[in-house]
């Protein structure tokens, strides 16, 4: 009798305690979405439905340079960071080698320090060393904070398998690569691609190290958004941040589906 | 005997060359500009050499006022994110099993989803006529737009709104992994049911607590783009570097600064760890 009145009481006020917050959490994303269809050249009054500002942003030159370049970027950062954490995953939770400690944390360490340092540390050595500000330093340095994202999935995965089904390959008398692609691969794939798409969606998101290391020629959608949004904002930067995050609701959309159906796949229940 | 060990020292050695490019990746750019960046701070302007100068040159009031607002900003943040994200991360906890994934899946998607573009929905929101000034005029609560926009309350609203993820996750899990037959115990013992949240759930969540207060505060400190938009003009740590390189152009001040950063954020880490706190892997 005690427990189901105990009960009653928190099922109505948890159910409200969390559509509300939801709620909170989700209307300045929705109100960034509707805005983007607003027929009126400001952010403020609604003013009737229309596209007008898609149809604009595509036509516009430099927003289309600012995607192709977030893709390729988002792209090649993906898949560069993806190679390099499964391999280093993959190798530092078979090796013995003395420094691999330092190793892992080194690669893990860009998740724990201020962006904003990150970011001028890479600005200050660029312009000491001589490296050209743009593309190729974009790449390098979203490669480096996506790594870490791919390295911890794949290495939690690895460490959840079961040794024995590679054991039981290696004594059929298969050779190392042969249970590397036959076996491991196949069974961290989800991780490595969920890893992927994280990391296309950080590098898709990132302004602050992005601010730093590029060039002026080289512009991305985030900055585009964070210099439009610093003098004042349009309904072009609504259409613009719409089609971001459609991008990366997506990305990381496809990224917890894989993760949710291997994990369903080999959970023991 | 041998066959067995050069097998296994072929096998070491392709694990080595495994991690090879990450580590090449770790050292060349993770290690290599920090230690640039220390470097820098250490050295005059004038390439003279060692120096101390550039850290003696933040003892200023100014430097010092705008570290102390971007602590007092962080630690607004966290209590406020932890005052809301505690209870969100119980709720969703103890919510139908069914329920969970989806709760979990709603929470992960802001997280990944641009802080910048989610800011801009509050700009909307928040702006003269925007919804939430013409819904408290409707309501006749105002007959003046209140204007939100700039204020210190709307720049800890867009921090807590960017950092509240990372207290629900680890309060979430903190919480879905608690023995709840243990508050039964004590209720069934006589405990109110605040007695046996504050003498049970909240000690045995508290790692939780911590894991979530750390996350939330280490990044609070160094954002600089949230105050930037939100507008009022607050300068933070972030703004300070920012302005120091770009603008003064002086980038061993500026280095010497961020150097200031990380051992504050690092220290508040180690501290962390010393008081027993969990390896923050990440979620």
């Amino acid at each position: 009798m005690a427990g189901s009145k105990r009960k009653k009481k928190r099922n109505l006020f948890s159910p409200i305690y969390l559509t509300l917050v939801l709620l909170i959490l989700y209307l300045p994303i929705l109100m960034v979405v509707v805005y983007s269809f607003n027929a009126g050249r400001t952010i403020s009054a609604w003013q009737g439905f229309s596209t007008n500002w898609y149809t604009r942003l595509f036509s516009n030159g430099l927003m289309k340079d600012a995607l192709v370049n977030s893709l390729v970027l988002a792209g090649l950062s993906a898949a560069l960071s993806g190679g390099i954490g499964t391999l280093g995953a993959i190798g530092i939770s078979r090796s013995h080698f003395k420094f691999k400690g330092a190793v892992e944390s080194l690669a893990t360490l860009p998740m724990m320090i201020p962006e904003l340092v990150l970011g001028m540390a890479y600005l200050a050595l660029f312009t000491g060393v001589g490296v050209k500000l743009g593309m190729g330093a974009l790449v390098l340095t979203h490669t480096t904070f996506c790594v870490p994202y791919v390295f911890i999935n794949v290495k939690s995965r690895l460490v959840g398998m079961d040794p024995a089904i590679e054991e039981a390959a290696r004594d059929l008398g298969a050779k190392p690569l042969r249970v590397l692609f036959d076996i491991t691969l196949p069974l961290i794939m989800p991780a490595v691609i969920s890893g992927m798409m994280l990391a296309a969606a950080m590098s898709l998101d990132d302004v602050v190290i992005s601010f730093f290391v590029t060039s002026a020629e080289t512009t991305t959608l985030p900055l585009k958004i964070y210099t439009g949004l610093r003098s004042g904002g349009t309904p072009e930067i609504n259409a613009l941040s719409t089609l971001m995050l459609a991008a990366i609701f997506i990305f990381v959309g496809l990224s917890q589906l894989i993760k949710a159906k291997s994990d369903k796949m080999t959970s023991p229940r | 005997m041998t066959h067995k060990q050069q097998k296994e020292r072929a096998q070491e050695r392709r694990n080595t060359l495994f991690f090879a490019p990450m580590a090449v990746l770790a050292v060349l750019l993770v290690a290599l500009p920090l230690i640039y960046v220390l470097g820098m701070s250490l050295t005059a302007n004038d390439g003279s050499g060692f120096t101390l100068a550039n850290y003696k040159a933040l003892l200023r009031a100014d430097y010092l006022l705008v570290f102390a607002n971007s602590l007092k900003l962080a630690f607004y943040t966290t209590a406020v994110s932890l005052l809301i994200g505690y209870p969100f991360g119980y709720c969703m906890a103890r919510a139908p099993r069914g329920w969970k994934s989806l709760l979990m899946m709603l929470v992960i998607i802001p997280f990944w989803t641009s802080a910048l573009v989610r800011i801009f929905g509050w700009k909307i929101l928040l702006q003269g006529n925007g919804l939430i000034n013409t819904v408290l005029k409707s309501l006749g609560l105002i007959d003046k737009s209140i204007k939100f926009l700039g204020s210190y309350g709307s720049v800890l609203l867009a921090m807590v709104y960017c950092m509240i993820s990372f207290m629900i996750l680890p309060c979430h899990s903190a919480v879905d992994k608690m023995d709840f037959t243990l508050v039964e115990a004590s209720r069934d013992l006589g405990a109110k049911p605040w007695r046996a949240f504050l003498d049970v759930t909240l000690p045995l969540t508290l790692p939780g607590i911590m894991a979530g207060c750390v996350l939330v505060f280490v990044p609070s400190v160094g954002i600089f783009y949230l105050s930037d938009i939100m507008g009022g003009g607050l300068v933070l740590v972030g703004n300070l570097i920012r302005d120091q390189l770009l603008k003064v152009r002086d980038w061993h001040t500026g280095s010497a600064m961020s150097v200031l950063l990380v051992v504050l954020t690092a220290g508040i880490y180690l501290i962390y760890r010393r008081c027993g706190g969990d390896d923050l892997g990440v979620m």
